[in-house]
């Protein structure tokens, strides 16, 4: 049929007719990146760079998202991941983040990796209103509702985790003698506040020695001698997993037998607990909230056996000891959930509202008893942990699962 | 008759050497003049923020080429510089509440000392060592920023988060826009002082440095302070691109200014064209878009095909951007008049 004028007039206006209605028309409201087909959904990882290790993490949550597509998506809507690699590099973080919110308009930005990378976007996101959920880093600052609307942590806090500790010490040995090593940047520091915060009073007398160190120092050998000399009977060690394995061996080389806590940072068994050696680490202690894929108690678990499979169809090849394949599948599980829920009002007003609204909610490959709990006023996901003691092999979990007092 | 044929002389001198400009390379600056100022009316703010970091990293380039491919002093550690200019502008900023604007002079003024003081030493280094000294002080740079006594001013590992300036005046431009016509007229300054210093006696000396060093101290020329200066200047130039690329990015911290950085630098630099001053903005578009590219044609190897590019471009273009530019206009030029 040949295009003539009048029905040319007559098709423009119901394409005009068309434009108008037919978002309204459709059962959604939506924020860009978000339609009746499809959800976009931003994120940038270090796939390359010295902390391209960390990129393990992005491509497990592409995998996540690739399995969510092929069962149906979420409400019908399909998944559109897109992962940038920023490098580690705060300027590029900016600039990709800008490319995500700005040129592929993204409904929102998923788990942006790293402490410096996500500062530099803070401002930019929370400025822009667009969500930057579930972000890889344990800063305390992520969980700043009233200021920063738009963000949120998710995995447990380094201060959360200094408290879980505390109270540990406040219900069991209320009259030790607490030595502290720490790493003297902003990462040490929030374990060390969060640890006096725990104690509340009783840490002005609690606390014998405090003791930090750079990272450019060659060992911390001569503080832990110093820490020993205190006469400490419980040993806080939050290094960095070279330093966590020099302290690990260096203090039982001196025959000092402290109960030993050793931040969640370092508890690498290949990467820490070897080199230290296994049979100096036998008795440390550290939390734990998500399952390891190499535990054989788990062996029978539906999540764990659900996550196998999915390491098998969607990351064949992919490292199974690897807790950030474990991590990725749980943090993706997470955000499902919220945009499960979210349903078809895909506003990013409304995604902020569904994550800050999770009550009790299990999500897989957490440890039984832990769950993501949010409120409008609690921008920290999850907090609570169980203890772990190393028995020569492997991580054992102990006790009940515990929560850092508020 | 002799005088007339002196001034022709004399002028196709000045036109060889660069010390005046052809009418060709006129209509060229106008037109390149014209295109900086049209192009973020066309594009997304998205794309204007990453048209003023080309602008910034020509900048950083350009301080890096007059060091080395004026005077033939090679330095891996352009990223010192950078970063001590971001954070001049970010600590006056965020705690003095200076203004932006003149968060440049004194990043300029700040880093023309540091590099001088760093060309004094440098002076006994030659090549290959003066690049490894280079290297110390681009590797040092970041453990010294999150130094803890210093970490009053610098955040520590935190950093300092800036606030972008408004278009001032009223204008109804978005922030990105005037930032980027603000980057725009600071470059073509820069870029004008740049031209002035290199193309007279100053430009000269730097070269004869650079070709024959024992030459041109006998032809009486201060190699120690000429070399010094040079450093100074180059140091100045980076540091600027520092201060308005942190202004930009809104955002200093110590793992913004790794070695790679330098890296990057140097490469925009043989990339766009060593000793070349338009080369140099060539060099930004590389620094800011290669590396885009090459994620998009690989997401899992981004290194490796950034790698071949280099390869590629040095193969076919062994004198850069601009040279191979220049080539090709004097080939076109050549066939015609053969014609």
């Amino acid at each position: 049929m040949m295009l003539n004028r009048r029905n040319f007039a007559v098709s423009a206006a119901a394409m005009a007719i068309a434009l108008a209605y037919g978002p309204a028309g459709a059962a959604g409201k939506y924020d860009p990146g978000a339609s009746d087909t499809e959800i976009k959904i931003g994120n940038t990882n270090p796939y390359s760079g010295p902390a391209s290790a960390y990129g393990t993490i992005g491509k497990a949550i592409a995998a996540y998202w690739k399995m969510v597509n092929d069962n149906g998506g979420i409400n019908g809507r399909k998944i559109n991941f897109i992962s940038l690699d920023d490098s580690y590099s705060p300027p590029k973080t900016v600039e990709q983040t800008r490319k995500l919110v700005e040129q592929e308009r993204v409904l929102l930005d998923f788990q942006p990796l790293g402490t410096p990378t996500n500062t530099a976007i803070h401002k930019y996101m929370n400025a822009k209103k667009v969500p930057q959920l579930f972000v890889a880093t344990g800063a305390g600052k992520w969980g700043q509702p009233k200021k920063y609307p738009w963000t949120m942590g998710w995995q447990p806090a380094y201060p959360g985790e200094a408290k879980i500790y505390a109270s540990y010490l406040l219900n069991n040995k209320p009259d030790a003698k607490v030595a502290i090593l720490y790493q003297n940047d902003d990462y040490g520091k929030d374990y060390l506040n969060g640890f006096i915060a725990g104690l509340g009073a009783k840490a002005k007398t609690m606390i014998v020695a405090k003791e930090s160190y750079e990272t450019s120092d060659p060992t911390v050998d001569p503080q832990v001698i110093k820490l020993k000399a205190s006469g400490a009977d419980v040993f806080f060690n939050i290094t960095t997993p070279k330093f966590a394995a020099q302290a690990i061996r260096k203090v039982y080389d001196l025959g000092w037998q402290p109960l030993h806590f050793l931040n969640n940072v370092s508890t690498s068994v290949g990467g820490v607990l070897k080199p230290a050696g296994l049979e100096k680490s036998v008795g440390l202690i550290t939390t734990a909230y998500l399952k390891e894929a190499t535990d054989p108690q788990w062996a029978n678990d539906a999540d764990m056996k659900a996550w196998n499979a999915w390491m098998d169809k969607y990351l064949p090849g992919g490292d199974k000891s690897s807790s950030f394949n474990v991590y990725g599948y749980a943090v993706s599980a997470t955000m499902h959930e919220v945009l499960k829920r979210a349903g078809d009002n895909l506003t990013r007003a409304n995604i902020m509202k569904q994550a800050a609204s999770l009550k009790g909610l299990k999500v897989p490959l957490l440890l039984p008893g832990i769950t993501v709990d949010t409120s409008p006023t609690d921008f920290y996901p999850i907090e609570c942990a169980r203890l772990a003691k190393f028995d020569g092999h492997k991580w054992q979990l102990v006790g009940d699962v515990l929560c850092p007092k508020k | 008759m002799d005088a007339q044929l002196g001034a022709k002389v004399r002028e196709i001198a000045a036109l060889a050497s660069g010390a005046k400009l052809s009418r060709l390379q006129w209509i060229g600056i106008a037109v390149a003049i014209a295109v900086g100022l049209i192009v973020p009316l066309l594009v997304s703010d998205y794309r204007t923020f990453q048209f003023t970091l080309v602008l910034v990293y020509a900048m950083a380039v350009l301080g890096l080429n007059i060091l080395t491919g004026f005077n033939g002093q090679f330095s891996l550690g352009h990223s010192a510089f950078f970063a001590i200019g971001a954070y001049t502008a970010a600590i006056m900023m965020d705690h003095w509440e200076i203004a932006y604007y003149w968060t440049l002079p004194a990043a300029g003024v700040v880093c023309l000392i540091a590099g001088f003081l760093f060309g004094l030493p440098a002076l006994r280094l030659e090549g290959l060592y003066l690049a490894l000294a280079t290297f110390a002080l681009s590797i040092a740079t970041p453990p010294l920023l999150k130094y803890d006594h210093l970490s009053e001013w610098t955040g520590g590992v935190q950093g300092v988060v800036i606030t972008k300036p408004d278009a001032p005046f009223g204008l109804q431009i978005s922030q990105d826009n005037w930032l980027y016509y603000f980057t725009f007229v600071v470059l073509l300054v820069l870029y004008f002082c740049a031209w002035n210093l290199l193309r007279g006696r100053t430009g000269r000396a730097l070269k004869a440095i650079r070709d024959n060093p024992i030459a041109a101290q006998a032809m009486g020329i201060n190699t120690a302070l000429y070399k010094s200066l040079t450093f100074g200047v180059s140091a100045l130039y980076t540091g600027v691109a520092g201060a308005l690329g942190a202004i930009a990015i809104q955002f200093v911290a110590p793992d913004s200014f790794t070695f790679f950085l330098s890296v990057a630098i140097l490469v925009g630099m043989v990339i766009g064209g060593i000793g070349s001053i338009p080369g140099s903005i060539f060099g930004g578009i590389v620094i800011v878009f290669v590396p885009n590219v090459a994620e998009q044609i690989s997401k899992a190897a981004p290194w490796a095909v950034y790698g071949t590019l280099l390869i590629l471009c040095m193969y076919f273009m062994p004198l850069g951007i601009w040279g191979f530019i220049r080539m090709g206009y004097a080939r076109l030029t050549r066939r015609r008049k053969a014609d």
